[in-house]
């Protein structure tokens, strides 16, 4: 199957309509375009967080797939023994299809408390994909920050004062961690780009072994942006070279999948969410910013042009 | 005895008795981290899978939350899972624990039982366990070796059936690192008892209806399910004792369940006790009997479901009853087999006076001075709380 509009929309419609997620969540589009993309049968653990609580209350369930919660920190560890078990039960004649196993779990579940069991599943290489919806903090308990929270943004946990301007730290690069296990494929996405996205998910999801994706997806009220300014906030970061989009075989063979042709200030992605209103006044600390995007940037780069690929 | 089963008698610890009754059993799939004083079982294992003597997939995690977390992705796709562990260990699967009995599913737990930090010891009593306790997981405790081996058969067919994790709990070194001779069932009969595997209830890879497992619950449901729960573990009390008459047909091996009496005809009073000190205790218990004292032990085998009636059973005509345990509550009431006692006989008809001793906590022995102390409150019946073998204290 080819991977464009007028396949993936043959087909049906992967998360049920009905969901709980907020207006202007951005999410549920990861999880049609996985839904959509995947060549063969899922299953899916899911880690607590948002996702596990909008799309699953009981009675209902948005998922037309095996899902599975088992707790926050291990979503990786649980589908290690689903994947597993899927193992055994083929080898013993009591399942017919080994399905593919998809862990999905927010940056609290991927970057904090569930790195643990992500990097112990990564390194034992089960065949399995992990996704990361990364909203950059914990939004399912009210916006407190983690480790994938920027620098200088707001949350319940880093306000802005007079004396610390929100989260003081840079973000953890979990990607680049990720990379460093040597996994057979470890990518960054963006809700904003759905095509890198879907065709990142298939490589992922063909792949055999352990296979990591970190897609940025903004969140309304942790970010605070119009609901329908969704796409184009997500855009913006990709724009701004906040986010690169760009994959890595092997960790070692780095390629940036989509190059902005005239990359903008990161003030242009700042100044859209409510998040950082507190830091626009302050010129310092939107250089700051500004450097360590570039630096990053820069560093990526280096390692795609190493790979002996394209970097402008 | 069964045609099935011509036994070997064997020299074995208690670690090796339970990781040959894995080999025997061959599970789908094991999920472990090592922790002393269990960690024999899963070398053992892991030895029989390089081997290839089973077909299990091992998945050797990092940490004990993983092992447990795996093996509740893989009994949800219902496979048979094993894993071991004790103290620390336990005490980091402790959230998990809630998860495995909530989704109801048949995870069979070797405890190799230990003290708690700090300060960190390594060392054997029941503080692991007991702190489980309240989790939905059924108890079973073992006296020697052979019982280690025995209930961790047992366990898997009481697990399946009742559909609700089961530990197996064995004192740490005491029974763990102890050699004894074990009367060991053949690999066909046992794999006969447990039989090809977990049901068809368990669907989740290929059901034709996908299934969403672990959903969140509201006000509106939550309840029913921990309703649910708790009289699957009220049930699971006919089921231990239906598989446990099973056990004994197919083997030809008797298992006491819920509780074992020894000397109990006549006895006024009597000692509660369980693990691997009920052997010594027996000892004392029989010499009392020769002096013309009418002194008794009953040993809980099962912990969870609390065997209630069975106690009151074993203890209704007896005034004193004096509990030895390895673990504490820290609430001032005692430890945990104490209390909970004590809540079982106070609806019984004649209620004998408890007094709780706690003994043993992080490996430290029972001296003979101890046992005579026991003698002594068994006589005196004082009631309350008292801590054996700690002299002045530290």
């Amino acid at each position: 199957m080819a991977l464009n509009l007028r396949e993936l929309s043959k087909r049906a419609e992967g998360l049920a309509p009905g969901h709980r997620a907020c207006a202007g969540c951005g999410f549920p589009m990861i999880i049609r375009l996985l839904l959509a993309t995947a060549p063969e049968p899922v299953v899916v653990v899911n880690a607590t967080g948002c996702l596990e609580v909008v799309s699953t209350i009981y009675p209902y369930s948005a998922w037309p797939v095996p899902w599975l919660h088992n707790a926050f920190e291990n979503a990786a560890a649980t589908a290690s023994g689903v994947e597993a078990a899927a193992r055994a039960l083929q080898a013993r004649g009591r399942l017919a299809r080994r399905p593919k196993v998809v862990a999905i779990g927010g940056d609290g579940g991927t970057y904090d408390i569930g790195l643990q069991s992500l990097s112990g599943a990564a390194e034992r290489g089960h065949d399995f994909l992990y996704i990361c919806y990364n909203n950059e903090g914990y939004m399912n308990t009210g916006i407190q920050r983690s480790s994938a929270t920027p620098q200088g943004a707001r949350t319940t946990t880093s306000p802005a004062g007079a004396v610390l301007p929100g989260k003081v730290q840079p973000r953890k690069d979990l990607t680049e961690i990720m990379a460093a296990h040597r996994m057979p494929y470890v990518a960054q996405a963006s809700i904003s780009h759905w095509g890198d996205l879907a065709k990142k998910l298939r490589r992922a999801l063909t792949t055999s072994g352990p296979t990591f994706i970190n897609v940025l997806t903004p969140c309304q009220p942790g970010w605070d942006y119009p609901p329908d300014q969704l796409v184009e906030i997500a855009r913006l970061a990709v724009e701004t070279r906040y986010w690169p989009l760009y994959e890595v075989e092997d960790g070692a063979r780095y390629r940036l999948t989509y190059i902005p042709r005239e990359p903008l200030p990161v003030r242009a992605w700042l100044e859209r969410q409510g998040r950082f209103k507190h830091l626009l006044a302050d010129e310092a600390r939107v250089a700051e910013l500004q450097a360590w995007v570039d630096d990053n940037w820069a560093r990526l780069t280096s390692r795609a042009a190493a790979s002996g690929e394209r970097v402008s | 005895m069964s045609v099935l089963a011509p036994t070997r008698r064997l020299g074995l610890t208690g670690n090796d008795a339970v990781a040959l009754a894995w080999k025997q059993i061959n599970p789908d799939v094991v999920a472990a981290y090592p922790i002393t004083p269990s960690t024999q079982v899963v070398e053992k294992f892991s030895q029989y899978v390089a081997d290839g003597v089973v077909q299990t997939q091992f998945v050797p995690v990092e940490s004990e939350h993983s092992a447990l977390s795996a093996c509740v992705g893989a009994a949800a796709c219902g496979a048979r899972v094993m894993t071991a562990t004790s103290s620390q260990g336990l005490a980091l699967m402790h959230e998990i624990l809630y998860i495995a009995a909530g989704l109801r599913l048949p995870i069979v737990m070797a405890v190799a039982n230990r003290a708690l930090s700090a300060p960190i010891n390594i060392h054997g009593d029941h503080s692991d366990a007991m702190g489980s306790r309240d989790s939905g997981w059924l108890q079973l405790y073992a006296k020697d070796v052979q019982d280690a081996y025995d209930l961790t058969i047992l366990a898997v067919r009481v697990a399946e059936r009742a559909r609700l994790p089961v530990m197996v709990g064995l004192d740490g070194f005491t029974l763990s690192h102890s050699l004894e001779v074990v009367d060991v069932y053949g690999d066909d009969a046992v794999r006969a008892f447990v039989g090809p595997g977990p049901d068809d209830h368990y669907h989740f890879l290929d059901s034709p209806e996908p299934i969403t497992i672990g959903p969140l619950a509201l006000p509106d449901s939550y309840m029913d399910f921990r309703r649910a729960l708790a009289e699957a573990v009220a049930r699971s009390a006919e089921i231990i004792a239906r598989e446990a008459a099973a056990f004994r047909e197919h083997f030809g091996r008797s298992l006491p369940v819920f509780v074992e009496p020894v000397a109990m005809e006549a006895a006024r009073a009597a000692v509660v006790l369980m693990g691997s000190y009920a052997g010594v205790v027996e000892e004392a218990v029989l010499r009392w009997r020769e002096a013309g004292r009418a002194v008794g032990l009953v040993r809980p085998v099962v912990f969870r479901p609390f065997p209630a009636e069975a106690l009151r059973a074993a203890l209704a005509g007896v005034e004193h009853v004096v509990v030895m345990e390895r673990a504490d509550t820290l609430s001032t009431l005692g430890g945990p087999l104490g209390v909970e006692l004590r809540a079982a006989l106070y609806g019984a008809v004649r209620r004998p006076v408890v007094t709780d001793v706690i003994f043993g906590l992080g490996g430290r022995e029972l001296r003979e001075e101890d046992l005579e102390q026991v003698g002594r409150l068994v006589e005196e019946a004082p009631g309350g709380v008292r801590y054996l073998g700690t002299g002045d204290g530290v």
